[in-house]
């Protein structure tokens, strides 16, 4: 049961290619070439000859776009050599370029960490108002180069597998749960593996041919299809309850459980294990943050941009949404509080932090998607 | 009497929101053009640097080397340095052409230039005491500064400052005379602000006249004199750019006073009358980074400054409407005007100048003037 490594999954050159690509990569990343590149540095050169030539960031060519069901895309990736590869559920930060405004989400690769083809595999629901979901839906053509960040985030496939494994997901939570499938298969896992998802109806079912493939072809596999719609043909109906999951996998108690769907149903899963003090058989990842509690009531003061002399009332919103809304574009990811591109500085005023509740105050760095204003609030932005 | 005072405060007013609807609108349109047009500079400007590099190590091309090294050089500080600095593409989001992280191929550091020129002399134009690109202090270049023996060196030392730009930008923020004429700075203050402005001139020094010419081996002198006069020439440019955009003699400038309890609209129009732009093709637009639209940049400073032309007819049309000059002319004449400035300040002024300093004559609509002879 070894750890995959990038170094496996990456095509190996030739050794005399292999040999001139390190020497050029160790020349390009010596201090007397960022000496001569100063004060740019080599990568702002090498980007003008191919975008996805870098020496530090993990840059990706769009190889393939399919669409699984109606409202979702699935990217193929081709990574340079900066990727260091991932461990099955974890995430990454996918930087796209709109109208000329670089946008960055979190997604998580569903490919298998032993895919022979060395591409990552991403699926993107594209919801109603999902700014960037749509446009990776719609607009995004093969040959585009993309920004990527290494893989982020504590939920992932102990290196040691667990020998009873429930993987429960819910709609677009799928996909590092279909890693974490599709890693075990390749590895020939012995264990039980029960994968228990919940969606609407069987046309939402991303991956909804490959699952029955692999529940097919291993005897070990167990799939569980809930669909919360009548009729809909799936092992399942209706929500997550614990009379369900009893009935359905009895033995859940003995499992290592791995959890990633909408903050709902992930609640319902989270309250069943913590009242028979199964908590720490249950990971999870909060891929979509519970909504933000706005109080849009008792919000008061204004909120005061300084480098770009914007002053707004507060409206109570994350200072990300307000900034958003007075028609300002700050760097931003997650939008949950994980990732980090939008922390900013905050020179004066009192903010809460949604995740906690709890209220900071003074001249600091904060994540503004989740912190709310609490009276009048100076940012740099 | 100066065309700032003519003003009353309904017209400062609405001038202000005029202004800020043109800015609204053009925010609101930003997008991909933008992002195509800088990063086709950036591009450009490396193409420049990487083929000047080569070819000032090839003796027949190095001509064409110097020329394209100093291009490269102008096009870094002036289209992409300076521009990117001012956070007009802060919205692409784009690490590599951020405000925040963003340096360029010259002296001074980039957060040092950010606080002396973005902060300092874009909130305070042509304010004295508080802009110190009046002069850098060194020159004489507005009435209202006191006339000292030292300004009659004004002319050598505007050539100087012309020569050696880059290291009197890189040390700007150090306020020199501040300890070498007015004693009110410790040398120890001195030192300590001068470590990270040694670190940055340190490496650019290394790269163009240490590294460059030892990778040239026996030709390394070649190299040096190349780079030399690469940079002598963006000096030299720059230089000329931005004192054309301040200081041909109908710009006005201000008392401090000026800026107590400051409007919108009347920052507007003190950055107007405060600047001037000069006439030119599209590679002199791009070659002083749009600061051929010096006006539309001071009223503007964060929007991508490629559309400054394309807002200057407004901007004009709103000049024509309150009665304010726009003071626009040919880079020659725009040049001369700069240096009879140099050379009439640099002996005392024979009568006091009246507040703020009255400049233009009665107010013709829209100030086009002739070509110089």
């Amino acid at each position: 049961m070894s750890q995959n490594t990038a170094a496996s999954t990456l095509p190996r050159a030739a050794g005399l290619n292999a040999w001139l690509a390190g020497s050029l990569r160790r020349a390009l990343g010596s201090r007397l070439a960022a000496t001569l590149s100063f004060p740019h540095g080599v990568d702002r050169y090498l980007e003008q000859f191919d975008p996805s030539w870098s020496l530090h960031e993990v840059r990706a060519e769009v190889v393939g776009v399919r669409h699984l069901t109606t409202d979702s895309v699935t990217l193929s990736l081709k990574p340079n050599a900066n990727w260091r590869g991932f461990v099955p559920g974890q995430y990454v930060r996918l930087t796209v370029e709109i109208n000329g405004v670089r946008r960055t989400r979190c997604y998580s690769p569903a490919n298998s960490a032993h895919a022979r083809d060395g591409l990552i595999e991403l699926t993107a629901k594209a919801h109603a108002n999902g700014f960037v979901s749509r446009h990776l839906r719609e607009q995004l053509r093969p040959g585009t180069v993309v920004t990527l960040s290494q893989a982020e985030g504590q939920f992932a496939l102990p290196e040691w597998r667990p020998e009873r494994v429930l993987l429960i997901s819910g709609g677009s939570g799928i996909t590092p749960v279909m890693s974490m499938l599709r890693t075990l298969c390749d590895e020939g896992h012995k264990g039980r593996i029960t994968f228990l998802h919940y969606s609407n109806k069987a046309t939402d079912l991303i991956y909804a041919d490959e699952l029955a493939q692999l529940a097919a072809r291993h005897p070990n596999v167990q799939l569980l299809r809930a669909f919360a719609e009548p009729g809909q043909g799936g092992e399942l109906e209706g929500l997550f309850s614990r009379a369900q999951l009893a009935q359905a996998v009895p033995d859940y108690a003995q499992a290592q459980t791995f959890l990633c769907g909408p903050p709902g149903m992930m609640k319902a899963v989270q309250a069943v294990f913590a009242a028979e003090a199964l908590e720490a058989r249950l990971h999870l990842e909060h891929f979509t943050a519970a909504p933000v509690v706005v109080d849009s009531a008792g919000a008061e003061g204004e909120v005061r941009f300084a480098r770009s002399e914007r002053l707004a009332r507060n409206s109570g919103a994350t200072l990300l949404d307000q900034a958003e809304a007075a028609g300002l574009k700050p760097e931003s990811g997650c939008r949950m509080g994980i990732c980090h591109a939008c922390t900013c500085r905050k020179t004066a005023g009192k903010v809460r932090d949604t995740r906690t509740g709890q209220i900071s105050d003074g001249e600091e760095d904060i994540q503004i998607c989740v912190s709310v204003p609490v009276g009048t609030v100076t940012l740099e932005i | 009497m100066s065309n700032y005072n003519k003003l009353t405060p309904a017209q400062f007013e609405s001038i202000g929101k005029e202004f800020d609807a043109i800015r609204n609108r053009v925010l609101a349109d930003l997008g991909e053009r933008d992002a195509n047009y800088i990063r086709t500079l950036v591009k450009r400007q490396r193409q420049l640097e990487v083929g000047g590099r080569i070819m000032l190590m090839i003796p027949p091309a190095w001509p064409l080397g110097v020329a394209a090294l100093g291009a490269s050089k102008i096009i870094d500080n002036m289209e992409i340095g300076h521009n990117v600095m001012h956070g007009q593409y802060d919205w692409m989001n784009d690490p590599a052409l951020n405000s925040k992280n963003f340096d360029w191929d010259t002296a001074d550091t980039a957060k040092n230039w950010k606080h002396t020129h973005n902060f300092e002399h874009h909130t305070y134009t042509n304010v004295l005491n508080k802009d110190h690109d009046i002069g850098y202090g060194l020159l004489r270049m507005s009435e209202q500064q006191k006339w000292e023996p030292r300004f009659l060196a004004n002319v050598p030392l505007a050539v100087i400052l012309h020569t050696f730009f880059q290291h009197f930008v890189a040390v700007q923020n150090l306020k020199l005379e501040d300890v070498l004429v007015y004693k009110t700075k410790t040398r120890a203050q001195l030192k300590e602000d001068f470590k990270p402005v040694w670190k940055k001139m340190r490496k650019q020094l290394a790269k163009d006249y240490v590294l460059f010419p030892v990778l040239a081996g026996p030709l390394a002198p070649l190299v040096f004199v190349g780079n030399v006069a690469a940079n002598l020439a963006r000096n030299v440019w720059a230089c000329a750019v931005i004192f054309n955009g301040h200081f041909p003699e109908e710009v006005e400038q201000y008392p401090e006073s000026v800026i107590e309890n400051e409007t919108r609209g009347q920052w507007y129009v003190r950055q107007l009358l405060g600047s001037a732009n000069f006439s030119g093709g599209k590679l002199m637009h791009i070659m002083s980074g749009n600061l051929s639209f010096q006006i539309e940049h001071h009223l503007f400073p964060d929007l991508p400054a490629h559309r400054y032309q394309e807002i200057s007819p407004e901007v004009k049309a709103i000049c024509e409407k309150y009665g304010l000059p726009y003071n626009t002319g040919s880079f020659f004449r725009q040049t001369l005007s700069t240096w009879t400035r140099i050379v009439k300040l640099s002996l005392p002024s024979r009568r006091k100048p009246s507040t703020p300093v009255a400049v233009a004559a009665a107010a013709p609509a829209v100030v086009e003037l002739p070509l110089a002879a």
